[in-house]
């Protein structure tokens, strides 16, 4: 039964394998790749189903018992993610089909993004803090890949300063990890929380927690996020609504994780300068998302803000802004997704991204149009749309805990996000059409269908989130009491 | 031995974050290569040098020694040796598509 | 470019052989003593390597028809496929076993599901090695 955690991992990375032999057959790798996706989502969707029913799913990899040998770790946090990442790498594929170039669709495009789902499934299913940082590797070297694929001057500059960034970022990664083993002799994360547990958290380990918090921050865009609009505006809309929806959502999750289950005995250092760092990231954030005239340029601070209200919850750390912070991160992977496809289908439509050349696209796109809207009604979290629940939910959490301040802050980010959006709904939608008959457009047809399907889960996820709950509260159960993963992990806790 | 070889690494630390701070990219990238020596370098001072016998191979010897940083080294080892082929390729590549590797004329600016 | 060396060539035709010996020797030798898959790898991209530099590209390509990236593919389906065949046995992915065989010329002999995973990595090692080498060379300049 355990094995069951393995498959989301090989599958994606058999088939990417299988992929590079039939390099010249496109219409047989896109089936093939739907089907390895198709099949991942189902096993996560029976993972999540046993999880729920029955116990935290544990593999122990080659048979070595859990402090010796790694170990996955299906807890619902982990299980969820890997259903919705995968979930969403799909539909960014299902649009990359017809709008990826054909040149690129022969370099080993579907592969990549294959071995970049392998990566993202694997950081969150992993219960080991170094075979995290090799996920995290196999996850970024594909995104290198991806970003720099079909070498235009914009994308090989970008990619440089990507690949640099997070280079060093790894390397840091290695450095805490070092110092991590060196202060406690253990890698595997529930043995390292009780470890620290029984050691306290003093000076030493709280500075090795603040060396995560920046590698964890440079990954996910918390505060350190100034390589972020560059890159994720430099690969072709179908890349770049992948990258929005799953790699600064691994980094969220690594800090949701390593914040809940090994460091989480000083809060009043810890999480208060991670609340700051948040405050200032949505903030930073909105200027950027306000001020800026290119749809690539505004979604990609987008991501941003979200990152910082997301942990924003984290870093109040109650039972309820958790709740909310695991929900509202669900909701930013599919709406996300949502905002970065139908954007991009605009700029396809266009053939550039600057808001002041678009116009009376709603004459021409109607379903398109009403798809751009609702994403942005789900991004500024409107009531029916999932990102309301979340929303109420942080913001309660984080009132009751007393930190007004930055509530307000999360809020009038809010209201910017949503100016940044509707600036491009309206520039692009309304007014008179520039369009003349005779051109050639592209259709933005490609769009609809993973547009329409995001738009009905956004739906399903904001009417249906009592039901939701349910899962997302196991989910919380489990960050706020960390004896449950470690009794899950060690099978028994020493006194 | 475990201090000296850690003002070894400090050393080298000193000299990557140079050479990464320079203009040009194959010293950046060169700077990264030391950078992850040295990171490798204090993994393994930092958890204690050699001090026993392997492990696993025997069961007589007095001591053994932790073989996990080891395994941590090789494996960041082969990482940051297919970074460093990958960074190598990126660079090529950009200075063929446009004609430097000046860091700061890749800044790129916004009319593009 | 078209260059001879006689010397050079000379030299790498007896080499080549002599490391790839070696590192055939470090892939078996990796289970109980230093080397490995990845080491064994290596080695052999540096003979292969040895190879462009003394020949020029087109000749090596002519000798050794084999395309490196799929070489790199199959080495990484081998290696997860054997973790694969534990969950066919129904144990934890990647548990590995070992059995004595008594082969011909050989006599009694260990052989370990570990050796096929190292050979998959041997094999994506060569490959991704040289995959990056021949596209950076590929280029006239």
């Amino acid at each position: 039964m355990s094995n069951i955690l393995i498959y989301p991992i090989i599958i994606p990375l058999l088939t990417a394998m299988v992929l590079v032999f039939i390099r010249d057959r496109i219409k047989l790798q896109q089936w093939l790749t739907v089907l390895s996706l198709l099949a991942t989502i189902a096993i996560s969707l029976y993972t999540i189903y046993y999880v729920s029913t029955e116990q935290i799913v544990v593999l122990e990899l080659g048979g070595w018992s859990a402090p010796y040998g790694i170990v996955l770790v299906g807890d619902m946090l982990a299980v969820i993610l890997v259903a919705v990442a995968s979930f969403v790498s799909l539909m960014c594929l299902l649009y990359g089909f017809q709008s990826i170039e054909l040149g690129h669709k022969k370099h080993f495009v579907y592969p990549m993004i294959l071995i970049l789902v392998t990566g993202v499934n694997g950081s969150f299913l992993t219960g080991d803090i170094f075979n995290l940082f090799v996920f995290f590797e196999v996850m970024l070297i594909a995104s290198y890949v991806l970003i720099a694929l079909g070498g235009k001057k914009i994308q090989l500059r970008e990619s440089i300063k990507y690949v640099l960034i997070n280079v060093i970022s790894s390397t840091l990664f290695v450095i805490a990890t070092a110092y991590l083993y060196a202060a406690t002799g253990t890698l595997n994360m529930a043995h390292l929380s009780e470890r620290i547990a029984l050691a306290g958290q003093e000076g030493l380990l709280t500075s090795i927690s603040f060396l995560y918090l920046i590698v964890f921050g440079l990954k996910s865009g918390l505060l350190l996020f100034f390589w972020l609009p560059g890159s994720y505006s430099a690969p072709p809309p179908p890349i770049a609504a992948l990258f929005a929806a799953l790699l600064t959502k691994v980094g969220v999750y690594t800090v949701i994780r390593t914040f809940t289950l090994l460091f989480y005995h000083k809060p009043e250092i810890t999480h208060t300068v991670m609340l700051w760092m948040a405050a200032l990231t949505m903030i930073l954030g909105a200027l950027g998302a306000v001020s800026h005239w290119e749809i690539k340029k505004i979604l990609a601070y987008n991501v941003i803000i979200s990152v910082g209200f997301i942990l924003f919850g984290v870093a109040v750390g109650t039972e309820q802004s958790l709740n909310g912070s695991f929900f509202y991160l669900i909701h930013d992977m599919l709406s996300k997704a949502l905002i970065f496809i139908t954007g991009g289908a605009i700029i396809n439509i266009f053939g550039t991204d600057k808001l002041k050349e678009f116009s009376g696209l709603i004459l021409f796109r109607p379903l398109l149009g009403w798809l751009f809207f609702i994403g942005v009604l789900a991004l500024a979290g409107v009531p029916p749309l999932s990102g309301f629940v979340g929303k109420v939910a942080i913001l309660q959490g984080a009132l009751s805990a007393g930190e007004l301040a930055v509530s307000i802050i999360g809020l009038i980010t809010s209201l910017m996000v949503l100016y940044s959006v509707l600036k491009i709904f309206i520039h692009s939608f309304w007014g008179e059409t520039l369009m003349s008959e005779g051109q050639e457009y592209s259709t933005g047809k490609h769009a609809l269908l993973p547009g329409t399907i995001l738009v009905v889960c956004i739906f399903a996820m904001g009417i249906g989130a009592e039901w939701v709950n349910t899962y997302i509260a196991q989910a919380t159960e489990v960050m706020v009491n960390p004896n449950l993963y470690i009794e899950a992990v060690l099978k028994q806790i020493s006194p | 031995m475990e201090t000296f070889m850690i003002i070894i690494s400090g050393i080298l630390f000193t000299i990557a974050t140079y050479l990464i701070l320079n203009k040009n990219f194959l010293r950046i990238v060169l700077g990264l290569t030391l950078f992850s020596h040295a990171t490798h370098i204090m993994l393994i001072s930092i958890n204690g040098l050699k001090r026993g016998s392997a492990p696993l191979l025997g069961e007589h010897a007095e001591s053994y020694t932790d073989p996990i940083p080891q395994a941590l080294i090789l494996t960041s080892i082969v990482i940051s040796f297919a970074l460093t082929a990958l960074l190598l390729v990126l660079g090529y590549r950009t200075y063929i598509e446009l004609g430097t590797d000046n860091m700061k004329k890749l800044r790129g600016e916004s009319h593009e | 470019m078209k260059f001879t060396d006689v010397y050079l060539q000379t030299a790498t035709k007896i080499l080549v052989f002599l490391i790839m010996t070696f590192s055939i020797y470090v892939l078996f030798a990796g289970h109980h003593n230093p080397g490995g898959g990845f080491i064994g790898g290596l080695i052999t991209a540096s003979a292969l390597v040895l190879l462009y530099v003394a020949f020029d590209l087109q000749t090596v390509r002519e000798v050794i028809p084999v395309d490196f990236k799929k070489l790199a593919a199959a080495g990484v389906l081998i290696s997860v496929l054997t973790g694969v065949g534990s969950l066919v046995l129904g144990v934890p992915f990647l548990s590995q076993t070992f059995r004595y065989f008594d082969l011909p010329f050989l006599g009694k002999t260990e052989l370990a599901t570990a050796l096929i995973f190292d050979l998959g990595v041997y094999m994506c090692v060569v490959g991704t090695t040289l995959t990056i080498i021949t596209s950076i060379s590929e280029d006239d300049i």
